[in-house]
């Protein structure tokens, strides 16, 4: 099934309109899933995410400190060297729910940084340390410098690379995600990516330039090469300094950066809900009591 | 909007605004004292949620005009803006995008319980109908919506769906071309899109106010489906229904909030997160959920202008269901055939939407063009021919009967609560 | 309806009391954050702070740059000005209060209290006149300070208010000499 898009989920809900599908015709289609790797993939990703532990999942989750710290020193000493995150500001290292920065760290993370500001008075561009306002400094001057430095396939931004990708759930994951609030498909697909190179299976032709990888989202092979290798960040903190260890604190780092309010939303959802439980059985007593004069 | 006003004010300041303008009339008339079907479920309540989802949706849509820049270098961004900046930005947005779905979800209750009830039959004729402007202002509103924030789907679901226009012959190409204000979607289409998206929602507000109008001119229809006969029928609207409506709309409020907190982007597609670029197309494009049976209807048929046309008659032929009905009995209650042919084809019209997610290929398309047939055939066959066939179960002589089982003699002990009481 | 038939307090009243003072709350929950959305947004206060090279301004000179969207004026003051400035009584002035962010509130109006502590020359003023938000010209009017075109308000050489219907001296915004040539206001 390649159902291929989140938005349509509520239209299969209830079992009832499944086999009703299925009796007129389409339960070939939906049997023919989950092929797994082969010399002629035919649906991508070949393989689906692995569902990670994450700290910002469920009712009460929120973003891990040390992990978005981690991440951001993933993100910054490997990642940025090709990769843009043009909606991100210094000053965001430093707001509640996320790295979590103080104002002074987060001031030298953005000094550390030469910035072009200008024109000055004589019209000319110039250099300056960053200040908390700027946003990341993007790697390339514009996508085509990106694309050209990069064998012609710009890397993307990553700003909102976490929500920005979903690999399809399918038939009945997308009904059960309802109850179990599953919305970490964005970074399971980036852990799942950055750990899923490996060599592609016997008799499938990898074109020169591409990396085979079976967790891509559009094809069998993806341009970036293998990014992280073990031992390549120094973590500070004694965390594992694997592969597995850096996709994972970079993907919750770049979740917090495409939703970086989600420990606000999860905190104001709970006192909103709360709030309207309460005013519900409120309401229904005093519609009991209304109603209790009269038959209906 | 129900006749006369009983309403008499005490207040001497009051006293001199009535006497001028009768608005505390109007509104003591329509909300306070009018007369409801004792009888009403909580299927009932949905009008009432879907005035106040207009009303969520304009508040909303409002504050977040106030941030958003209607050009194809800020649109996205400015979204961004809204979603990392702005105080609170991130739950208005939230509340605003799946508010849209909420509204949906809401009307279409609405509308399968209208259908289920024979809502739409005489005297409600004029009130079902502007109930469907109503709802085609709705989807217009919703299509350009999405437009706004400048994503992939926004790009390419408008590019798709004003391309639908292209089918009509011999001036499609122009009107396309007038629609877009150029030669593909640009600057300028989404700059009207932005302004019919926030005038269309006060247009819907109108229609509203002609539908109620049209509501309180017979009255509310009810589970039975058999007509009010006397006051002992109805209840006043205040309090009995507005505490049943506050009711119905919190335990709504409930389930939106948690789509707003805790899933808010299931309702939405990634590839929206992705800024427009109008040289790549996403491997599969979709419109939002609320339209996708009628896309499904629109891919199953093999011809571009057919598609369009069938697509189109398929909100159409809701338009004229009093006149392809021919029972004279109001509810499926009482219409055992009916009630199952209700049912086959509201699971057609959800598998429909269903097919509209899939790729229109193999079984996919097979299934689409089967439930095509049948959502038409349930109007223009099934519906004319049931009300000649069909034997209808004996109905009750009034709601009052049908609520006590016979007689009405219990009835008079809510009597005094029900000031119309003569 | 059905109030009309309770005379007695009971339960029941409890109960609509109880239900309507939780829906009235939710309401007031539900405002707040269609008003606070009209707050200046955090990308807006983050771009709190401008930094101005003075090392070209030679005396009788000014530079005026754009600070919160304000126009700041920096100026290398004469010493006619100053002089002018120092010359002022208290009583003299409209408004006693130095309207300086850099020093506490009640801090009275003298030239000192204006001007950059330990370098009078060094004048810096948000140039926005306090009547109804025009930008009054520099070195003009009577007492050779500032005069605001549009309703005809003077101020002195220290941006203090002295004739018209401006209420107060012009603001002094919050600034620090990074090094000797340049400031950072903000």
């Amino acid at each position: 099934m390649t159902m291929k898009t989140l938005s349509t989920k509520l239209a299969g809900l209830g079992i009832s309109v499944m086999l009703a599908v299925s009796a007129l015709g389409a339960g070939a289609a939906i049997a023919a899933e989950e092929g797994g790797e082969s010399a002629q993939p035919t649906h991508f990703p070949i393989l689906k995410p692995t569902l990670e532990p994450w700290s910002f999942a469920g009712l009460f989750g929120s973003y891990d400190t040390a992990q978005v710290q981690r991440g951001y020193q993933v993100y910054k000493e490997v990642c940025s060297a090709c990769h843009s995150m043009h909606l991100l500001s210094f000053r965001n290292l430093a707001q509640p729910g996320g790295p979590s920065f103080t104002e002074a760290q987060a001031r030298t993370v953005a000094a550390s940084y030469q910035v072009q500001d200008g024109p000055n008075d004589a019209g000319d561009m110039f250099e300056r340390p960053g200040r908390l306002s700027d946003r990341f400094p993007s790697p390339f001057p514009n996508p085509q410098a990106a694309a050209a430095a990069n064998n012609g396939k710009a890397p993307p931004d990553l700003s909102l690379m976490a929500k920005a990708r979903a690999v399809e759930r399918g038939f009945p994951w997308f009904v059960l995600d309802l109850f179990t609030q599953y919305e970490e498909g964005g970074p399971d697909y980036i852990h799942s990516l950055l750990t899923g190179y490996k060599e592609p299976p016997a008799g499938l032709q990898i074109p020169p330039g591409l990396h085979y990888n079976p967790h891509f989202i559009s094809g069998p092979a993806i341009a970036m090469p293998p990014p992280l290798s073990d031992g390549q960040v120094t973590y500070s903190d004694g965390s594992p300094q694997t592969v597995d260890q850096y996709s994972r604190d970079v993907a919750a780092f770049l979740m917090w950066a495409a939703e970086p309010h989600l420990d606000a939303r999860k905190r104001a959802g709970f006192q909103v809900i709360i709030f309207l439980v309460v005013f519900a059985g409120l309401l229904y007593y005093t519609k009991k009591k209304i109603w209790s004069k009269v038959a209906h | 909007m129900s006749g006369p006003s009983t309403y008499q004010p005490q207040h001497p300041a009051l006293k001199w605004l009535e006497a001028r303008l009768p608005i505390l009339g109007l509104v003591h008339s329509s909300f306070i004292v009018f007369p409801n079907p004792r009888n009403l479920n909580y299927f009932w309540t949905f009008g009432g949620i879907l005035a106040f989802m207009l009303v969520a949706q304009i508040a909303t849509g409002v504050v977040l005009a106030m941030h958003y820049t209607a050009h194809v270098t800020l649109a996205f961004n400015s979204v961004e803006g809204i979603m990392r900046d702005v105080n609170g930005g991130w739950m208005l947005r939230y509340l605003h995008a799946n508010g849209a779905s909420m509204f949906f979800i809401a009307v279409y209750i609405h509308i399968f319980r209208g259908l289920y009830y024979g809502s739409y039959k005489s005297p409600r004729e004029v009130l079902w109908i502007l109930g469907m402007i109503i709802f085609l202002l709705m989807m217009a509103t919703g299509f350009m919506g999405y437009v706004l924030p400048w994503g992939q789907m926004s790009f390419w679901g408008a590019t798709v769906i004003t391309n639908l226009f292209g089918a009509i012959p011999l001036v499609g190409g122009s009107i396309v071309t007038w629609l877009w204000g150029g030669f593909s979607v640009d600057n300028p289409t989404l700059n009207r899109f932005f302004s019919l998206h926030y005038l269309l929602p006060f247009m819907i507000a109108g229609v509203v106010v002609l539908h109620i109008w049209a509501l309180h001119i017979p009255g509310s229809n009810n589970p039975t489906g058999v007509s009010v006969k006397d006051k002992q029928d109805t209840l006043p609207f205040h309090p009995y229904f507005t505490v049943k409506d506050a009711l119905g709309l919190v335990v709504f409020l409930i389930f939106y909030s948690y789509f707003v907190f805790y899933l808010p982007n299931y309702m939405g597609h990634a590839d929206n997160y992705i800024e427009a670029n109008p040289l790549v197309t996403p491997a599969h494009i979709v419109p939002e959920w609320y339209f996708l049976p009628f896309y499904a209807i629109l891919r199953s048929i093999p011809d571009k202008l057919a598609g369009v046309i069938a697509m189109f008659g398929a909100i159409a032929v809701l338009f004229v269901v009093p006149w392809l009905d021919t029972s004279k009995v109001r509810s499926a209650n009482f219409r055992p055939l009916y009630r199952q042919f209700f049912w086959i084809w509201a699971v057609a019209a959800v598998g429909l939407g269903y097919i509209g997610a899939m790729p229109p290929e193999g079984g996919y398309l097979i299934a689409g063009r089967i439930l095509t047939v049948y959502y038409f055939a349930h109007f223009l066959i099934i519906l004319p021919l049931l009300g000649l066939f069909e034997k209808p179960k004996p109905l009750p002589v009034s709601i009052t009967e049908s609520v006590l089982g016979h007689g009405g003699a219990a009835v008079t002990a809510g009597a005094p609560s029900a000031p119309q009481t003569k | 309806m059905a109030h009309s038939a309770a005379a007695e307090p009971t339960r029941r009243d409890f109960l609509y009391i109880a239900t309507g003072a939780v829906g009235a709350v939710g309401l007031a929950a539900t405002v707040w954050p269609f008003i606070n959305q009209m707050n200046p947004d955090a990308s807006a206060l983050a771009l709190a702070s401008s930094e101005v090279d003075i090392s070209s301004l030679k005396e009788g000179e000014s530079v005026t740059v754009k600070w919160r969207g304000k126009p700041v004026v920096v100026r290398n003051r004469t010493a006619k000005e100053i002089a002018d400035a120092k010359a002022a009584q208290l009583s003299d002035l409209k408004d006693p209060v130095a309207r300086n962010a850099n020093l506490p509130d009640d801090a009275p109006a003298t030239d000192a209290n204006r001007a950059a502590t330990g370098k009078e020359n060094w004048f810096v003023m948000v140039n926005v006149c306090t009547h109804l938000g025009c930008i009054p010209l520099g070195q003009e009017g009577e007492y050779n300070g500032w005069f605001c075109p549009c309703h005809g308000s003077v101020y002195d050489t220290a941006g203090r208010i002295r004739k018209g219907p401006a209420p107060e001296n012009m603001a002094i915004p919050v600034y620090s000499f990074m090094t000797d040539t340049k400031i950072k206001i903000g």
